[in-house]
């Protein structure tokens, strides 16, 4: 079969092809375009530092630097109180709105007014409220995730087959069993999607809360190279904050597959 | 003849009295309790905050005392802002969202270069940009759109790539062996097919433009209702905050009915899919 | 209505060759033979089945023929033309229309949109003239011109599948291909779609190619049954079904037709089973 085969040479050429060069190219030509306009003051990029500039303020002012770290734990901190706090609230709620129409009727509609309002929206409120501004950035990341997670929840359990209910009833399950046995695996991919889009969230939401009314946090420190004129230092933050929030993606995901192992397994 | 009819959820639709007792017992229930914790409740934190009665009243008074209420001029020019904001950055996004989100899934070479620059730019939450925006864009109303126009642009991008990936191939093949031609395929099988999860992207990206315009507007902007919340705070104008909270869900949640509206309208054959499986 | 004002008149067209066909998968990887020196030849006008195991290339051979793939060795004709060689594939087009498996008629087009999508694109004839010759093809094929304004999430399974055939029908293509169209059916809508199928086909000769996994079916529709191997695909058993057309369910209890079932269905078992213990092999 002449056709079939492929010589040696041939196979490593198809090797060095699979290589996605032309997302590479994008990449290296984004920094390249970024690196351009700082030198030639593009208009925009008066005030903006070049890739080069902001590598070298990383290396020098932030890598050894405990500020640095320290804000990276505090907006990790409040992301994940607020994500758990929202999972721990938001999953039972919506568990019981899927369930109880007279709960359904009693509470959705609350839920439904208060949902359409931009979690940054709460800031003012939260600080009246709360007496510490942690508690103010916690409770703002609670609600940005919150609602995200119980109309998942919601959704998920509003999906369970009729059928799957009636079959457990028939063969004598009671609240408790059908509770635990069917309505519990079926909003498994509920959460999950939940976590997924909830994490996605609180990143954002945290950002904004550390910005607007903090002294601390990867927000914060993003903030205040804007203030102080610092350039660099707003680019750094950003990076900090993008791969903070990659970071906990890749988490997410990872309990995701836990969870559900059904799903990732061939 | 095997027609179905779309059957409905029993959940919603029936009317019953006792249902919609139920609803306003809820709704009552809720501002009761505002009341109360706000008004007899002997905790600090719960009497900081602004009652119910008294926002209704600030928010219907001819003349209120923080300035801001349905019957002031300021009102209706702080939502027209803040409207007009996310309208922008929205219409952006659509514009430059859905066809970028239809090439990539539909041209190999175009998802390479794009992809690859989109997920080096998605991670960083568009709130991030605030400041490097501020710095770039002359003035502070250009630099608040961009980030609103940032976050929705994702969404739109990311759902349409979603819609078009989804698309089975036996309806790329069917129109192939109709005889139909590259651009037929576009046309009658890629747009279509990947229109409901383009709407679910316009829904979301709707959703997310409010979301961080409110941000942008809180940190750096003039007017608007982002604003009228966060001065209110400042200057101690309690109920003010409130109203420009209940505004700013009201004025979201219409901005995502009329997307909604305007995907069902369009989407005839999805909706009779969707009556029938709920 | 008389079936004889369908007929075609003149010489029939839809003679496919298949000749030493062969296709590798992947051939410096895995190295997938789907099919190994596959020949076979189709007088126009014939009701062919194709029976075999899963993964037997059923579906490659199909995907050759109608364009959506290529062929490592070998050639296809169609009417003495070449369809397919080894540097020049077969394209998609009208004249080898495929039915298929999971049912593709767009759902965002109503039924005469898509009855009439082929002959709109190929430019035969304007949106007038198409809806008028799909509106007729419609209530010939049992009244379904009344449905014509749906969409066909509105229609039921059977019926979606029904308005399928007729959208490959129109165009006249020469071949028709259909991939275990009616797999995901019960057998009361099977039959009903037999009955439906055959009426097609007595009203309208034309080559089908259909392929199944369902021996029932295959003998009761066809003129000829191919059996083919696991993996790599070759031709195992190429049985001609002398049953008289139109066909009817009774003749499933006939003495011709038992012979033929005998025949049939211990190749296909030989084959069903190489093919489970290469599976479990292939897991383990």
């Amino acid at each position: 079969m002449p056709s079939g085969k492929i010589s040696l040479a041939d196979r490593w050429i198809m090797k060095f092809a699979s290589i996605n060069w032309r997302g590479l190219s994008a990449v290296i030509g984004f920094f390249l375009v970024w690196q351009l306009a700082v030198i030639f003051e593009f208009a925009g990029f008066q005030e903006i530092p070049s890739p080069w500039q902001v590598i070298n303020t990383f290396f020098s002012d932030f890598l050894f630097s405990d500020k640095y770290w320290v804000s990276w734990f505090i907006s990790f901190k409040r992301v994940l109180v607020g994500f758990l706090l929202a999972q721990i609230m938001g999953v039972p709620l919506g568990l019981f709105l899927g369930t109880s129409p007279t709960f359904y009727r009693l509470v959705f509609p609350v839920f439904e007014m208060l949902r359409p309002i931009p979690p940054l929206a709460w800031v003012p409120l939260s600080i009246l409220f709360w007496p510490t501004n942690e508690g103010s950035i916690i409770f703002i990341t609670f609600i940005g995730a919150f609602f995200i997670i119980t109309i998942n929840i919601f959704d998920g359990v509003r999906s369970i087959k009729k059928e799957h209910v009636w079959l457990a009833r028939s063969l004598g399950a009671g609240n408790f069993r059908i509770f635990h046995k069917i309505m519990l695996p079926a909003v498994i991919p509920a959460i999950a999607v939940g976590m997924t889009l909830g994490i996605a969230v609180t990143w954002n939401v945290v950002i904004a809360a550390e910005m607007i009314a903090s002294d601390s946090g990867l927000g914060r420190l993003t903030w205040e190279g804007y203030v102080s004129s610092t350039p660099p230092v707003v680019i750094v933050g950003m990076i900090s904050i993008g791969f903070a929030g990659y970071l906990s993606t890749v988490i997410v995901d990872i309990f995701e597959r836990r969870m559900m192992p059904w799903k990732y397994k061939k | 003849m095997a027609i179905q009819n779309p059957t409905k959820s029993n959940f919603r639709t029936e009317f019953d009295v006792n249902k919609l007792l139920l609803t306003l017992a809820g709704i009552c229930g809720f501002i009761f309790l505002w009341h109360a914790s706000v008004k007899w409740l002997p905790v600090d934190a719960f009497n900081r905050l602004p009652d119910p009665i008294e926002v209704v009243i600030e928010w219907v008074s001819t003349d209120p005392d923080y300035g801001i209420s349905i019957f002031t001029e300021d009102y209706y020019i702080h939502i027209f802002y803040s409207t007009y904001r996310a309208l922008v950055s929205f219409f952006l996004a659509v514009i430059l969202g859905v066809p970028l989100g239809i090439f990539m899934g539909w041209k190999g070479s175009v998802y390479d270069y794009a992809n690859s620059l989109l997920g080096l730019l998605r991670p960083v939450p568009p709130l991030a940009w605030v400041p490097i925006a501020i710095l770039m864009f002359p003035g502070v109303e250009p630099a608040v759109v961009f980030v609103t126009f940032l976050v929705a642009f994702f969404a739109t991008t990311m759902n349409t790539l979603v819609g078009v990936r989804s698309i089975p191939d036996d309806y790329y093949r069917a129109a192939s062996c109709l005889g139909a031609s590259s651009i037929d395929v576009l046309r009658d099988v890629v747009i279509p097919g990947a229109m409901p999860s383009i709407f679910t992207g316009l829904q979301i990206a709707m959703g997310a433009a409010w979301f961080s315009l409110v941000a942008g507007e809180m940190i750096a902007a003039q007017y608007g209702l982002g604003f009228v919340i966060w001065e209110a705070y400042n200057l101690i104008q309690y109920p003010t905050i409130v109203i420009g909270m209940a505004t700013l869900g009201l004025v979201g949640y219409l901005s995502s009915a009329l997307v909604r509206l305007l995907g069902n309208k369009l989407m005839a054959w999805h909706e009779q899919r969707l009556g029938l499986h709920t | 209505m008389s079936t004889s004002k369908m007929k075609v008149e003149g010489p029939l067209t839809g003679k496919v060759s298949i000749r030493n066909v062969t296709k590798v998968y992947d051939p410096d990887g895995a190295n997938v033979v789907a099919l190994e020196q596959f020949s076979m030849e189709v007088p126009a006008g014939d009701f062919i089945a194709i029976v075999g195991p899963s993964g037997c290339g059923k579906s490659t051979l199909l995907n050759i023929l109608a364009g959506f793939d290529t062929l490592s060795q070998g050639e296809v004709y169609l009417d003495e033309e070449p369809l397919a060689l080894v540097n020049k594939p077969a394209l998609p087009g009208p004249s080898r229309v495929v039915v298929f498996q999971q049912g593709a008629l767009f759902p965002w087009k109503t039924v005469l949109e898509n009855v009439t999508y082929g002959l709109l694109k190929q430019r035969v004839m304007g949106k007038s003239d198409a809806e008028a010759k799909a509106m007729d093809l419609l209530a010939r094929s049992g009244n379904l011109e009344k449905i014509g304004g749906l969409y066909p999430n509105q229609l039921s399974s059977g019926m979606q599948r029904r308005v399928e055939i007729l959208r490959a029908l129109i165009n006249d293509p020469k071949i028709l291909l259909l991939d275990e169209p009616f797999r995901a059916m019960d057998t009361v809508n099977k039959n009903t779609m037999h009955q439906h199928l055959l009426k097609i086909y007595q009203d309208n000769p034309k080559t089908i190619m259909f392929i199944t996994h369902d021996l029932e079916e295959a003998l009761f529709l066809a003129d000829r049954v191919i059996v083919m191997t696991t993996r790599p695909g070759t031709l195992k058993l190429d049985i001609k079904v002398n049953l008289p057309r139109p066909r009817r369910r009774e003749m499933m209890a006939s003495k011709e037709y038992l012979n033929l079932r005998q025949q049939t269905i211990s190749a296909v078992r030989e084959e069903a089973k190489k093919a489970f213990e290469r599976g479990e092999r292939e897991l383990a």
